[in-house]
């Protein structure tokens, strides 16, 4: 009930928020494009994933995500990142810092964008932000007591490529990580393809303007490790995905998942809600005094 | 538990600090980032500087890109494009004397390097509405503030919640 309280309270503050910037995000949950955000803009993040389990209990993972534009080419990110496996108990399963570089000054058919992370997490961790190595369904059936006690320092790597094409969007990521205490490097990817309901805008403000939504699918998993490279023993995924820029900065997004192998889950409910605050850069130097 | 809501609440800590922080009227930009987008104009290639707005005849192109602005160029570039702390005068002359397609392609491809973020994420149609939308503030004055301060009144203080 305390998460309950928090979500509401966040609700709530957000209609006395003066800012009436619309973000311009895109649907995905799993795959990155080559956007990245506003210099000085910051984007708090609420994602939640229920996951169905074989063989086990059911679980609700959720992560919250705070993404700050440090440039127009570096944009940094910090997750907190938690989960409930009913019946058994709630836990905080780690942190992640994330960094995301633009190497190129121009847009190009194929904008490539660099992402480095580290990760600091335990083994009962299941926001499945990433598809990777060989994991699977079965890595859940551990309870949470046990799990919790494996501590998972990971370093990840991805090559973000995006093009646009006629209002479409279709971006791949190539996945690379490493578990720091001696194990391989584990890899794995996600495609995306999204495009907005609606080209242009409309000369009305208006919310529910097909403009402001974004439709699309990901397709994500693993590849295997450095010593069984390929999609043997690997879970996949096939996720449509909705997102709902809204006024004020708020973007809500939707995507049922589905498993296509029996390593992966059958299915997986995501959404999750952000809310982009411009300018926050600016306003955190005048709280410091500063006159930039 | 304690932690997972611990980890929840410190967004609402950080939207209370922002919100305490309301900003204040933009200051003028550096004139280092004023020259540095108007060069960037000048170097769109050709072909780009060429590419012809097809929503010039679309009556409400101006309308539709007034809208965008406010959503997505107002913050750094002033509400009536007169400049902002971060982003230079639109309606300078550099920029109303600028091929359209100049204009486009600066939305597209941004000034990444000097903090402008490209604007390809909106799709094509929207930039050329921006476009025109921009190119109409040319014969409009810069709307004065709806209540202008009296001398004797006090400054207006930015609201603040802590």
């Amino acid at each position: 009930m305390p998460l309950v309280r928090t979500a509401l309270f966040l609700a709530l503050l957000a209609l006395f928020l003066p800012l009436s910037s619309r973000a311009q995000e895109s649907p995905y949950i799993v795959t990155y494009d080559h956007y990245l955000e506003e210099p000085g803009n910051l984007e708090i993040e609420y994602f939640s994933t229920f996951g169905t389990q074989r063989a086990g209990n059911n679980f609700h993972a959720f992560w919250t995500e705070f993404e700050y534009g440090v440039t127009a080419w570096w944009t940094t990110e910090l997750y907190l990142a938690g989960q409930t496996t009913f019946h058994d108990s709630t836990i905080l399963t780690g942190v992640r810092w994330e960094n995301r570089i633009r190497p190129l000054k121009r847009e190009h058919f194929i904008n490539p964008v660099l992402y480095v992370e580290f990760e600091n997490k335990n083994g009962a961790d299941k926001i499945l932000k990433e598809g990777e190595g060989h994991d699977s369904e079965a890595d859940f059936l551990t309870p949470n007591a046990q799990a919790r006690r494996e501590h998972i320092h990971e370093v990840e790597l991805k090559l973000i490529l995006s093009s646009n094409v006629k209002g479409w969007n279709f971006s791949e990521n190539i996945l690379a990580a490493k578990n720091l205490s001696n194990s391989p490097w584990e890899f794995g990817y996600a495609i995306g393809a999204s495009r907005p309901l609606a080209l242009k805008a409309s000369a009305k403000r208006c919310t529910a303007c097909p403009q402001n939504f974004a439709a699309g699918m990901e397709l994500y998993g693993g590849l295997g490790d450095r010593y069984h490279f390929g999609v043997r023993d690997t879970a996949h995924y096939l996720a449509p995905v909705l997102a709902w820029n809204l006024p004020y900065g708020w973007t809500l997004r939707v995507s049922p998942g589905f498993g296509l192998n029996d390593n992966s889950h059958r299915f997986l409910m995501r959404w999750g809600i952000a809310r982009e605050i411009s300018g926050f850069g600016s306003m955190l130097a005048k709280l410091f005094g500063s006159t930039q | 538990m304690k932690a997972c809501v611990a980890a929840l609440a410190l967004p609402a800590v950080l939207l209370i600090v922002s919100q305490g922080l309301v900003q204040n009227p933009a200051d003028a930009p550096k004139p280092k980032q004023k020259e540095s987008l108007y060069a960037e104009i000048a170097k769109a290639p050709e072909k780009a500087r060429a590419k012809r707005n097809p929503l010039e005849t679309d009556s409400q192109a101006v309308a539709a890109g007034r809208i965008l602005f406010e959503q997505h160029c107002s913050e750094c570039h002033g509400d009536s494009a007169e400049g902002g702390k971060k982003g230079p005068n639109l309606r300078a002359e550099e920029i109303q004397s600028a091929a359209p397609g100049a204009i486009f392609w600066i939305l597209t491809n941004g000034v990444v390097r000097r903090g402008m973020p490209v604007w390809s994420k909106l799709p094509e149609p929207q930039r050329w509405q921006l476009v025109s939308y921009l190119k109409s503030l040319g014969a409009q004055p810069v709307a004065p503030p709806a209540t202008p301060p009296s001398p004797s009144a006090p400054a207006r203080q930015p609201t603040r919640f802590l």
